[in-house]
């Protein structure tokens, strides 16, 4: 991949000076992506991509607006100056609007390993032939498993690079990998499906092909003959896939375009308990060859460590500039970039390992539920109430029994954090997000 | 309700329906449908099943009011080309967002390795409907005035707030867009569309002592802007945003278990979208991996449901000319008086389980591939005033208003969740109660169908559905209906 073109950026602010900008960003993003699914064997979607698109942000005074475009011929460059300067002639004063200071910005790029160009260099038919290999692997496991809805490799080259009108320009590349396999299984009329998937910096580090497939199919397996149960106010344990979508929600509720905006059930609880002392929840953007570091944040701040929850205390907020200052704080780095501007997002978050095994703590509950999926959109950021749709596995005296389906797990996200009294060791960073197992000492379960 | 169609007549498909896309793609890049059928025919002739190639320019535009002011403003410009070959079950796509002769023989080449051997039954259909002119606009709203737009804006503002003294925050927003698209196929014909959107948004969280809650609405559809001051439609967007904030600052524990649920009319049509609609998309049934799979002819729901989806409403969120394969879309009968009568098709699917397009081959953009999507699925109104529905509840739930919802569609499992739901005591509609999501069995759900309501309503305009990663706009719709044995996931057991 050829170095980008980082003048086009630098060409663009210094017409948007011309046209009367006080100040302004940017961000180039160009990316070739490729993906292969293979289903029942045989190659079914083969996709090539290239793309690029370049994000504007310009501030007439404290008045600001944003334009993109994945055009860069110079006329639509052009356009896409004065289209974003027209509209921060309408928006309003913000007294809170502007970039970071400058002396904030990142001055040496850490060493983060996030490209493997090499790795990218197989021909479709080698990344076909890896998802041909995952596929096969959960399709040989067991004669239950029936059908699929195939195997997917990716892989994705990207490089970012980040101007701003002070004569700030820094650029970096990543890779990313994956390969996922989605079997199904079937017995007695029952169908089940489910999907177990590897992620990379290098491809080198994607999990071996076998053990994907074979995941994924016992995944489908354990789900047949699910039924629902009676409706009870039970035990619940979240396997470590789940359990990091709670962290989602805490996320969410902990950035600061939801607090300003006072729609977050964290509003006020900084320095305050919200979760049991056994939770602690970092999000680490420095952690070299993982999918979520990034050398700089959407405004060209240096990424960090944040400790967001110390032993169940909630201790930092998710912040850019703009919600910072909202919030009479300063920014965390955790700018990303959208379309639309600039917004808030997370690196590689993780909830700490605690001290118990995922087995010790499924031997501890009497009578409970194993979550193991969960559907639905049921969670109120504001109130933190939860409710979603759950499919999982039923504990009786400490064992995992019978698979469960079609039920709830309701309660309230903060009640919930409060009410873990158990957390695993067995903390994988699969992705940019990830938990150990996590017990939560009650939540209603709702079926029959 | 809706207006019957002209009887179907065939037309010569070379010609361009709508002359502007055309015109658009070969002033700009310099790409006619001639040079695209010339690429399709030389690099992909005798290799393929079916090939296209689709060209979009996208223009998107938001202005966000938050703290009484527009204090954001965007505006976003994606172009760009897909190409897609396809040969027995195999489909090689390629796009780029660089529209040039180069850039698409690249595309077609990269397209065509995995399509080398065209099957047997190279048939393809060409369509045999007319494309339909739903949403010719006097002004796209993207080209609407700016102050126009700030001041709908405010005033939506002023509402939220002036409806209730405890509403502490109004965020609103407008986002307009327009989508020109050109579609070139294989089998000679080449059309283009032309597609506004545009939706008014509001949000709204209100305040009493250290309780805090959500309201939202909006609406929209393939509009100008001037819809939103079409019988003040902002005002009632702003008033039920706030009203629903305001109320659920009151609202008490959801019940947890199985109850009787009326949905009320309206957006909770989203009900069918994840019960059956997804079950129902061409390409789950061809796999066999849909819950639904090779059930044709059988009973599927109760014999008052009646579902359809429909493509050619006017104005509609979920409509389309024609779907981003060229095909014109239609009316889809998916379940007649509980018969399980027809699953929504792209030109793929229909060719492999010979079965016709219907029109639902949708993709986000020029970088997907097309599949099966709904448009605006509804069920068809019953005879019962609503009233009387909900005074044959003993005890149960009354859901007027949801979030999202989601389906495994392999497995019929699916939930939705309630974003202002009341009890039901007595016949009665009682307290509102939390928000709390419904979770049922697709091939199950709708054979407890109790009750229909002659007030079928369709959604606002809100709709966005998520399938492998893409986004398209859809529409719901539904009457009253009352299922017998849903189960609520509340917290109150």
């Amino acid at each position: 991949m050829r170095d980008l073109d980082t003048d086009v950026l630098v060409a663009v602010l210094r017409r948007a000076a011309a046209r009367g900008a006080t100040a302004a960003d940017g961000f180039l993003v160009e990316d070739r992506h490729f993906s292969a699914t293979v289903r029942l064997g045989d190659v079914e979607t083969v996709t090539h991509a290239r793309d690029q698109r370049l994000s504007l942000r310009v501030f007439a005074g404290r008045a600001s607006a944003a334009a993109s475009t994945s055009d860069l011929s110079p006329a639509s460059l052009e356009r896409v100056v004065d289209e974003a300067t027209a509209l921060a002639r309408v928006t309003a004063e913000d007294p809170h609007a502007g970039l970071p200071e400058p002396g904030d910005l990142v001055d040496r790029l850490p060493e983060l390993d996030l490209e493997d160009a090499g790795g990218h260099e197989l021909s479709p038919e080698e990344k076909i032939d890896l998802a041909r290999r995952t596929e096969a692997a959960a399709l040989e496991m067991d004669p239950r498993i029936t059908n699929s809805e195939g195997a997917e490799f990716s892989d994705r080259h990207a490089r970012y690079a980040y101007a701003t009108s002070s004569g700030f320009v820094k650029s970096y590349a990543t890779s990313s990998f994956s390969l996922s396999a989605s079997p199904v299984a079937g017995q007695n009329g029952d169908m089940q499906r489910d999907y177990w998937y590897s992620a990379a910096r290098k491809r080198s580090r994607l999990d071996d092909p076998a053990s994907i497939g074979k995941t994924a199919a016992r995944r489908a397996l354990r789900r047949l003959g699910g039924r629902k149960v009676k409706t009870v106010e039970v035990p619940v344990i979240f396997d470590p896939e789940n359990a990091a979508s709670l962290l989602r929600s805490l996320a969410g509720a902990a950035s600061g375009p939801a607090l300003y905006r006072r729609a977050s059930f964290l509003l006020d609880r900084l320095g305050s308990r919200i979760a049991s002392a056994g939770v602690t929840v970092v999000d680490d953007g420095l952690l070299p060859g993982a999918l979520g570091s990034r050398p700089f944040d959407g405004e060209g701040l240096a990424t960090r460590r944040t400790v967001l929850v110390n032993e169940g205390v909630l201790e930092s907020y998710l912040l850019d500039s703009y919600s910072g200052r909202k919030l009479g704080m300063r920014s965390t780095h955790h700018a990303a970039r959208d379309g639309a501007g600039v917004t808030v997002s997370t690196t590689n978050l993780m909830l700490l390992p605690g001290p118990a095994s995922p087995e010790e703590l499924i031997a501890s509950v009497e009578d409970g539920l194993y979550v193991t999926e969960l559907i639905g959109f049921g969670v109120n950021g504001v109130t933190g109430d939860y409710s979603r749709g759950a499919a999982g596995i039923w504990i009786e005296g400490g064992k995992l029994t019978y698979p469960v389906e079609e039920v709830t797990v309701a309660g309230n996200l903060l009640e919930m954090f409060a009410a873990v009294d158990g957390v695993a060791n067995d903390l994988v960073l699969r992705d940019r997000t990830a938990s150990p197992t996590l017990k939560i000492r009650r939540m209603v379960v709702a079926g029959n | 309700m809706w207006p019957a169609k002209d009887p179907e007549e065939p037309e010569r498909m070379t010609e361009l329906v709508q002359r502007r896309p055309e015109r658009f793609f070969a002033d700009r890049f310099n790409v006619t449908p001639s040079v695209m059928e010339r690429l399709l025919g030389s690099a992909l002739k005798g290799r393929v099943d079916d090939a296209d190639i689709y060209l979009e320019y996208r223009v998107n535009e938001e202005l966000v009011l938050e703290e009484g002011t527009v204090k954001k403003a965007s505006r976003h410009v994606s172009q760009g080309a897909g190409v897609r070959a396809q040969a027995g079950t195999r489909t090689g796509y390629a796009h780029t967002d660089d529209i040039s002769l180069t850039n698409l023989e690249e595309a077609a080449r990269q397209a065509r390795a995995i399509a080398d051997r065209a099957s047997a039954s190279g048939v393809l259909a060409v369509p045999s409907r007319r494309s339909h002119d739903l949403y010719t606009l006097a002004e796209s709203p993207t080209l609407a005035d700016l102050t126009r737009k700030l001041k709908l804006l405010r005033l939506v503002d002023a509402e939220a707030r002036a409806a209730d003294p405890r509403v502490r925050q109004v965020i609103a927003s407008v986002s307009s867009e327009e989508v020109v698209m050109l579609i070139a196929t294989a089998s000679g014909f080449a059309i283009g569309d032309v597609r506004p959107l545009t939706r008014l948004n509001v949000t709204v969280i209100a305040e009493d002592g250290a309780k805090r809650e959500i309201g939202a609405h909006g609406g929209g559809g393939r509009v100008a802007l001037d819809y939103f001051e079409e019988q003040e439609r902002w005002r009632r967007f702003a008033r039920e945003a706030a009203r629903q904030a305001t109320l659920k600052l009151s609202a008490v524990d959801a019940p947890a278990g199985t109850t009787t649920v009326v949905l009320g009319p309206g957006w909770p049509g989203i009900l069918l979208h994840e019960a059956i609609g997804h079950g129902l998309e061409g390409d789950f049934n061809r796999k066999g991996t849909s819950a639904f799979a090779g059930r044709l002819g059988q009973k599927v729901a109760s014999e008052l449901v009646t579902v359809v989806d429909d493509g050619t409403l006017p104005n509609r969120r979920g409509s389309l000319n024609v779907d981003d394969e060229g095909t014109p879309t239609g009316r889809t009968v998916l379940i007649e008086h509980g018969i399980l009568r027809g699953y929504m098709q792209d030109r793929l699917n229909s060719r492999l389980m010979g079965m016709t397009p219907t029109g639902n081959g949708r993709r986000e953009s020029y970088a997907h591939p097309p599949m099966p999507r709904m448009t605006n699925t509804f069920m068809l109104a019953g005879e019962e005033p609503p009233e009387d529905i909900i005074r044959s509840v003993k005890s149960g739930l009354y859901a007027v208003a949801f979030g999202g919802g989601q389906v495994d569609i392999t497995s019929g499992k699916f939930v939705f969740s309630a974003s202002e739901a009341y009890l039901i005591e007595d016949g009665r509609v009682g307290a509102p109660v939390k928000g709390a999501t419904l979770i049922g069995n697709g091939p199950d759900a709708l054979t407890r169908v109790s009750r229909v309501g002659h007030d079928l309503e369709l959604d606002e305009g809100i709709g966005t559905c998520g399938k492998d990663g893409q986004s398209v706009p859809v529409g719901v719709g539904l009457p009253t209906i009352r299922i017998d044995g849903m189960t609520v996931g509340g917290t109150q057991v």
